[in-house]
């Protein structure tokens, strides 16, 4: 191995573990606020992925209709309610909101050229595609029972995740998508060949991390979060409601999914079953960070990248093992410190 | 955790269901027979999650891997494609490979179980999750292992000659082998040990202090549930004739734990509800949905998905508990034999001797010192009463006592043995024994199951023994001695009944039976009274008062001063963290500094 292609690995890890890196942190902010192991996040990725692909070859994808038709549900659930107890103004204006964003994004689909559309305008049209089905997976699946022990929550992600990779197949069909990357641009560095997607990848991974940074330090809806995580009653008690605080953390994981899709769809085919194996590099990141520690998380994600990227140029075919074995003494070490006899709520 | 009933009507259900499996092979057709098969296979895995998950409140997404491990084992090791050479005098018989595949299956199993059980309930599903995929990979990449076309020419099983070449022969050796586990797990989860493993859904600090190692009870499970999936994976292997990785991915694995769930993942026969929804209806759907859909892929994983978070919304228990109503049976009861041998007793120590003796024992939280230089001592024979204020660190030092916290500074000793520090359940196997503040025990266990818990550690029978009813003799002793504890503490009416459904102040008392099935020599109670009514605590003052005089030593944290006064032989006081009074009731009761600390400053 020469230094050449140290540096074309270390790339190709860091591209990679930034966005591993996104994930866990995403993966670490849902667990902390509702308790759920999101692992359907690496849908986000893939779907995200496959419809910028679609949008780019001028199909309105039909994933829209299944964002239709969770928002119907949605809005039946809340009509449910709404007999129940008559709503305020405000609460039926975001309940029809809530339906008819999806509506409007549909006619976008389908009356504009995609095709043709330039490519921020492609992503932000995938964007409003895909980050309401974040809320609405929240409402729909976990908030009925946000209760329960995190055990049941876990059972409920890998059906969630079944459910999707099964609609995903439906819905994008068996073929894989890599998309043209953002710009064509590649430049020197000393001896490196620097592509411009690494540094799109890059840039726009730090510039989420700053504006999630900022979020949760300077801003009411990120300290209500914040103490949600801290103190679930705390925090019910002082006024935040639990289901908006998981509405809202799963539209920021969507969010961060499906930015993240679009970011690497140019570096690697995704199909519609790559999320699951992408969520669980994430997972691994954020189980070295304890599932508890933002930067631990971020940097073990970090890790995963570059040793993935390493493994594939050393021992290919045990690449993935070689990642998901990494977790072990990271378990190992946790198991060895901490002693207390853990007591699970009985749901 | 309920056990099944077994009360005529469900027996004649059990009757009807084994002649259906006898015979049905004779009229059904191959294709009903195969999908028997698969259900008998698949219900094996599940009934492994029922104990993992249903009792032991643990989990595994990771079960298809172990059945995987045992298809491949036999799999290498009997067909002439991969036959190694070092085993080729046993002409590949698939018994050995059994045997092989259960060995390698249970290091495995242990490995893992080692690295991930002692943490939190999240972590172990999640190793199991990678350690699913990462095996599935192992199957699909090694050379040698067919890669992803597999291993072919896997030799059917013979037993005593007859070879089991037809789905219609091998369905007898799989049912068999289910309703065989299912047997041996019943019983097991009837006995001392299965009453261990019940304990570690929501009881485990309590199972602790009663002496149970839980750690080596939640192995247990995860081990008995690894070797069901791998005797699955060699049933399967054999049935199949050849394997390749695909029914051992991650998918299966998940779908393992929804059959569990789906089917009623507390009650063992849910394993085979489960099974069979899922085999039938994944064939059902595989039909239909293509032509539905206009395209081929296996969609049934999204109706499989939403049916599970409709199972969970909606029916948590799962389908069993459904079908069961329609078969109404009574709750089993235990037989007692009272005649049966009484369990050894403890050699107790001389009356005034003094058993437990802290020194200066001291605990700080960060900048909190919540115990600072208490010293205290009981011996046997008396009963002394730790009483103060709220918030001035009784609990603390109660905890300290019992081996569940440890003190920052200080000695303990017991019965010449220093025991800070030491876990719960070797101070519990010197002779302490303890109740709890908030009570803890097993709601839906019968208040006799409940205080044969207390008596764990005075019997030894292991899970085979128990799996084979060979442990009934010790059982009885066992049963008979909970039973003589619920009587002594005047629960008797209460024996069969859900322990949950006891009045507090009962509950109270079912702790302090608990704690005396373990023939204690000292018995620590925390605010043993509150919750009582008068005469329940005239009732728990005489028991004390008998226990004194057969000589344990007592010493209880309590609030009612009426209770204490009237009973203890000593008191120690104590207020912010420290003592500052002991002596007898009377002089505590005049003591300036104790009549502060309860009632405030004197010259206001």
């Amino acid at each position: 191995m020469n230094a050449q292609i140290l540096l074309l690995l270390g790339q190709d890890g860091i591209t990679n573990g930034a966005v591993y890196a996104l994930l866990a942190l995403s993966i670490v902010l849902v667990f902390a606020v509702t308790r759920v192991l999101f692992i359907p996040q690496g849908e986000f990725v893939t779907f995200g992925a496959l419809a910028m692909g679609a949008i780019q070859a001028g199909k309105p994808t039909t994933l829209i209709w299944l964002v239709v038709a969770m928002a119907v549900a949605e809005a039946v659930l809340d009509a449910v309610a709404f007999v129940r107890k008559r709503p305020s103004r405000q609460v039926l204006c975001r309940a029809a909101l809530k339906l008819v964003c999806p509506l409007v994004v549909a006619v976008l689909l389908y009356t504009l050229p995609l095709a043709e559309l330039p490519m921020v305008v492609q992503a932000l049209l995938t964007i409003a595609l895909i980050v309401p089905m974040g809320p609405q997976i929240y409402r729909l699946f976990y908030q009925p029972i946000a209760s329960a022990s995190t055990l049941v929550l876990l059972i409920i992600s890998l059906a969630v995740h079944l459910a999707l990779v099964g609609l995903g197949l439906l819905i994008f069909g068996p073929q894989g998508v890599r998309n043209p990357p953002f710009t064509d641009a590649v430049f020197q560095i000393g001896p490196m060949m620097l592509n411009s997607q690494t540094i799109w990848v890059l840039v726009v991974s730090i510039i989420l991390i700053v504006f999630l940074f900022i979020f949760f330090e300077r801003t009411l809806y990120g300290k209500a979060l914040r103490a949600v995580a801290f103190n679930r009653v705390g925090a019910r008690l002082m006024g935040i409601r639990p289901a908006y605080a998981g509405k809202l953390t799963f539209f920021l994981a969507a969010l961060i999914g499906t930015v993240s899709g679009i970011l690497i769809s140019p570096i690697t085919t995704l199909y519609y079953d790559s999320g699951f194996v992408i969520s669980l590099k994430g997972f691994v990141g954020s189980i070295i960070g304890g599932l508890a520690s933002y930067p631990v998380a971020a940097a073990g994600a970090l890790l995963v990248g570059l040793l993935e990227s390493f493994s594939s140029f050393w021992a290919s075919t045990y690449k993935e093992i070689i990642v998901f074995t990494l977790i072990i003494p990271f378990l190992l070490w946790r198991s060895l410190t901490s002693h207390h006899i853990e007591e699970e709520d009985e749901e | 955790m309920k056990l099944r009933a077994s009360n005529a009507s469900s027996r004649v259900l059990l009757a009807v269901f084994i002649a259906f499996l006898l015979v049905g092979p004779l009229f059904l057709s191959p294709f009903y027979i195969t999908l028997l098969n698969y259900i008998g296979l698949y219900a094996m895995v599940a009934l492994g999650l029922v104990l993992l998950t249903g009792v032991a409140g643990l989990t595994s997404f990771g079960q298809a891997a172990f059945v995987g491990l045992g298809a491949y084992t036999t799999a290498m090791l009997t067909s002439p494609q991969t036959l190694p050479q070092w085993i080729s005098w046993a002409q590949g018989s698939p018994w050995l490979s059994l045997v092989i595949g259960l060995i390698i299956t249970l290091a495995v199993a242990l490995v893992l179980g080692g690295l991930t059980l002692r943490l939190s309930g999240h972590y172990l599903p999640l190793g199991t999750i990678a350690w699913g995929l990462s095996i599935y990979y192992v199957f699909g990449s090694v050379e040698g292992l067919g890669g992803h076309t597999g291993i072919t020419d896997i030799p059917s099983i013979s037993i005593f000659g007859y070879r089991l070449h037809e789905g219609g022969q091998i369905f007898y050796l799989i049912w068999a082998v289910l309703l065989l586990a299912m047997l041996g797990i019943r019983n097991l989860l009837d006995s001392r040990e299965g009453r261990a493993i019940r304990t570690l859904r929501g009881g485990m600090l309590m199972a602790e202090a009663m002496g149970i190692n839980t750690a080596r009870s939640r192995m247990v499970a995860f081990v008995i549930a690894a070797l069901l999936a791998c005797v699955s994976g060699w049933l399967y292997a054999h049935m199949q004739r050849f394997v390749n990785p695909n029914p051992f991915g991650l998918n299966m694995g998940i779908e393992y734990l929804f059959m569990t769930v789906v089917g009623g993942a507390s009650y063992l026969w849910g394993a085979v509800a489960g099974a069979a929804v899922f085999t039938v209806l994944g064939e059902w759907l595989q039909d239909i949905l293509p032509h539905l859909l206009g395209q081929s892929g296996n969609f049934e994983i999204v109706v499989f998905g939403v049916l599970m978070i409709l199972v969970l919304h909606r029916a948590r228990g799962g389908l069993w508990p459904v079908l069961r109503r329609l078969f109404p049976a009574s709750r089993r009861h235990h037989e007692i034999d009272l005649s049966a041998e009484p369990l050894p007793r403890r050699s107790m120590p001389p009356r005034g001797e003094v058993i437990l003796r802290a020194e200066g024992v001291t605990r700080r939280f960060g900048g909190l010192v919540a115990n600072n230089a208490m010293s205290l001592e009981v011996r046997a024979g008396e009963i002394l009463a730790l009483i103060g204020p709220n918030g001035a660190g009784k609990s603390t030092m109660f905890n300290q006592l019992s081996g569940v916290d440890t003190p920052t500074a200080g000695k303990i000793t017991f019965l010449g043995h220093s025991i800070a520090g030491r876990p719960a359940r070797e101070v519990a196997r010197l002779g302490m024994s303890r109740t709890f503040q908030h009570v803890r025990l097993l709601p839906r266990m019968s208040v006799l199951e409940n205080v044969a818990i207390g008596a764990h550690l005075r019997g030894e029978r292991g899970i085979l023994a128990a799996a084979a009813r060979l442990d009934r003799t010790e059982e009885a002793r066992l049963l008979a001695e909970a039973a003589r504890q619920v009587e002594r503490v005047g629960l008797k009416q209460y024996m069969h009944d859900e322990a949950g459904s006891l009045a507090l102040g009962q509950q109270r008392l079912l702790e302090i039976a608990r704690a005396l099935a373990s023939d204690p020599c000292l018995l620590l109670l925390d605010e043993p009274a509150a919750g009582l009514r008068y005469h329940e605590k005239q009732a728990l003052a005489q028991l004390l008062d008998r226990l004194r005089a057969e000589g344990m030593g007592i010493l209880l944290v309590e609030h009612d001063m009426e209770f204490v006064m009237g009973l203890v032989d000593r008191v120690v006081v104590m207020d912010f963290g420290e003592k500052i009074a002991e002596g007898l009731p009377e002089e505590i009761q005049h003591n300036p500094a104790v009549l502060e600390a309860y009632l405030g400053g004197v010259d206001e």
